[in-house]
């Protein structure tokens, strides 16, 4: 391998920049690239050795004690609380989780005013409606998501957008550069699989092509479909005004004018019947609560049109895993405040998919990859998965 | 604005913090062995930077640290160091696992050298 190739992840000076994108000086950068550092070492170095001590430690122990293998990840995970392994990478991978928030939140802060402002100028241009009466969802208001203080919502100034800018400052170094320049690696992964198993579909839809994409966040999936796909209306919905804000913002600056940005509730969204062609959602399910994915099922299908696909990026569901790789899988549950994760990941979809209307051979599944530019990041490796936070999804969906 | 950024940086997030070690002392010990860490590299970084542009200019300038962006080739060099760096720290914790492939025939011998 030439000198000249990337063999690690790459530097955070690597990130693509925008308008409304936190500046980071030298010292900053380097705090990131410590992250990206810290987050393979967890993954690739640590990790293995928590399974080593459940193979050669904790499974013996169980064995002796009731005569079998534990039946399930709530055994194994009882278990493991006793491994000093995962102990340790245990601790370091929460430890690494806040410490990436402070760093976060330590360069944004410190530059707020003018990140405020620069959103606001863009966001004169058309394409952002707030709604300020909005309730905020249980899952959104009480809990704050993968130890995000403050969650995706929370305004410390008026027209704040430093949820976002945090979010979009620190991705690009837990997920080691994995999602691309713009972290936006899984929503080119669904134009590829749009280009490549639905080229007929996209035919079809050649001078109309309406998408949703629900719980949207600050568009980082979003922006790649209204690139690829220039003639089509996208709209994108989310609860949180200051990500809203900062998406469209960071979509005008990136030249993107196709997408909508709306305040609005993925379990009720205001729109007719039948008004989309593409409904999805990308990481969004496991963020939400038992009652609310069923909602935002059925709504999928209501907004669909005849023709219509659905398509929802998750990680994978655990029916039919090994108990270990459930139990590892579950860490985030249980420790990166991810409530829903657990209880999620054992739905049965398709069930899901039935009870909001979809028919069982019109359901779905595949892995997707993300897709990021080769010259300067890396594939994603199938043998360091760090679960949870692999550049890799499951997709369930279902056409109407 | 007047945000007191060093404190709203380090907000903590709602819900009970999980601590995973025995001694939960230990564990905020690790946590700000991790801050240190984070610093160390910083630093490291930094001077990495500086040596490099007075080597190639012959002069100091701070916009030009902050401007800096390093070829792939730093980089390369750079993450060999990290993954050394963190190898270093976190020795002990490889060293435990190790521990569990031992065989207690070596334990014996060691035992057995200690007294004879």
């Amino acid at each position: 391998m030439s000198s000249t190739q990337l063999q690690g992840p790459p530097p955070y000076q690597a990130i693509g920049r925008h308008a409304v994108m936190s500046q980071v000086d030298h010292d900053e950068a380097a705090r990131f690239n410590f992250l990206t550092h810290m987050n393979r070492f967890l993954s690739t170095r640590l990790l293995p050795r928590v399974k080593d001590a459940y193979e050669r430690s904790a499974l013996p122990r169980f064995q002796a004690a009731h005569g079998r293998a534990p039946a399930d990840r709530r055994e194994v995970r009882q278990l493991m609380a006793d491994e000093t392994a995962y102990q340790q990478w245990s601790a370091l991978r929460r430890g690494t989780m806040e410490l990436r928030q402070q760093t976060g939140r330590a360069v944004v802060l410190r530059q707020l005013d003018r990140l405020n402002q620069v959103a606001a100028e863009l966001n004169v241009q058309p394409g952002l409606k707030l709604d300020p009466s909005l309730p905020l969802p249980r899952y959104i208001a009480a809990v704050d998501q993968h130890c995000m203080p403050g969650s995706y919502h929370t305004e410390l100034v008026a027209n704040d957008v430093s949820p976002a800018a945090n979010y979009d400052a620190g991705i690009f170094a837990t997920t080691g550069g994995g999602l691309g320049r713009y972290s936006d690696g899984g929503g080119w992964a669904v134009v590829e699989w749009l280009r490549e198993q639905r080229s007929e579909w996209l035919a079809r839809h050649a001078s109309q092509l309406r998408i949703l994409d629900l719980g949207c966040g600050l568009g980082h999936n979003t922006l790649p479909l209204a690139q690829a796909f220039p003639h089509a209306q996208v709209t994108a919905i989310d609860v949180a005004a200051p990500m809203l804000r900062y998406g469209h913002a960071r979509a005008r600056s990136l030249g993107v004018s196709n997408v909508a940005f709306i305040q609005a509730d993925a379990e009720q969204p205001p729109f007719a019947e039948q008004s989309f062609d593409l409904v999805l959602t990308c990481m969004f399910l496991h963020e939400t609560s038992r009652s609310a994915i069923n909602r935002v099922f059925q709504q999928s299908y209501r907004l669909l049109a005849d023709d219509g696909i659905s398509l929802h990026l998750e990680q994978p569901q655990y029916a039919g895993m090994p108990v270990y790789e459930q139990f590892i899988r579950d860490w985030d549950a249980h420790n990166n405040n991810e409530p829903f994760w657990t209880t999620m990941h054992d739905l049965d979809l398709r069930a899901l998919a039935a009870d909001a209307g979809f028919a069982p051979e019109q359901m779905f599944e595949t892995g997707l990859a993300a897709v990021v530019d080769e010259s300067l990041f890396p594939k994603p490796d199938k043998n360091t998965e760090d679960y949870g936070r692999a550049a890799a999804w499951y997709v369930f969906g279902a056409a109407r | 604005m007047s945000l007191d950024v060093n404190r709203l940086a380090n907000a903590k997030s709602k819900g009970k913090r999980p601590y995973f070690m025995r001694v939960p002392e230990a564990e905020r010990v690790l946590n700000v062995v991790l801050a240190l860490a984070q610093e160390t590299a910083v630093l490291h970084e930094r001077m990495d930077t500086l040596e490099r542009l007075l080597e190639a200019k012959g002069l100091l300038a701070r916009a030009e640290i902050d401007a800096f962006g390093p070829s792939i080739e730093v980089v390369n060099q750079r993450s060999a160091w990290s993954q050394a760096y963190l190898s270093r720290l976190f020795r002990v914790f490889e060293q435990d696992c190790e521990a569990l492939r031992e065989t207690p025939e070596q334990a014996a011998t060691v035992d057995e050298l200690a007294q004879t």
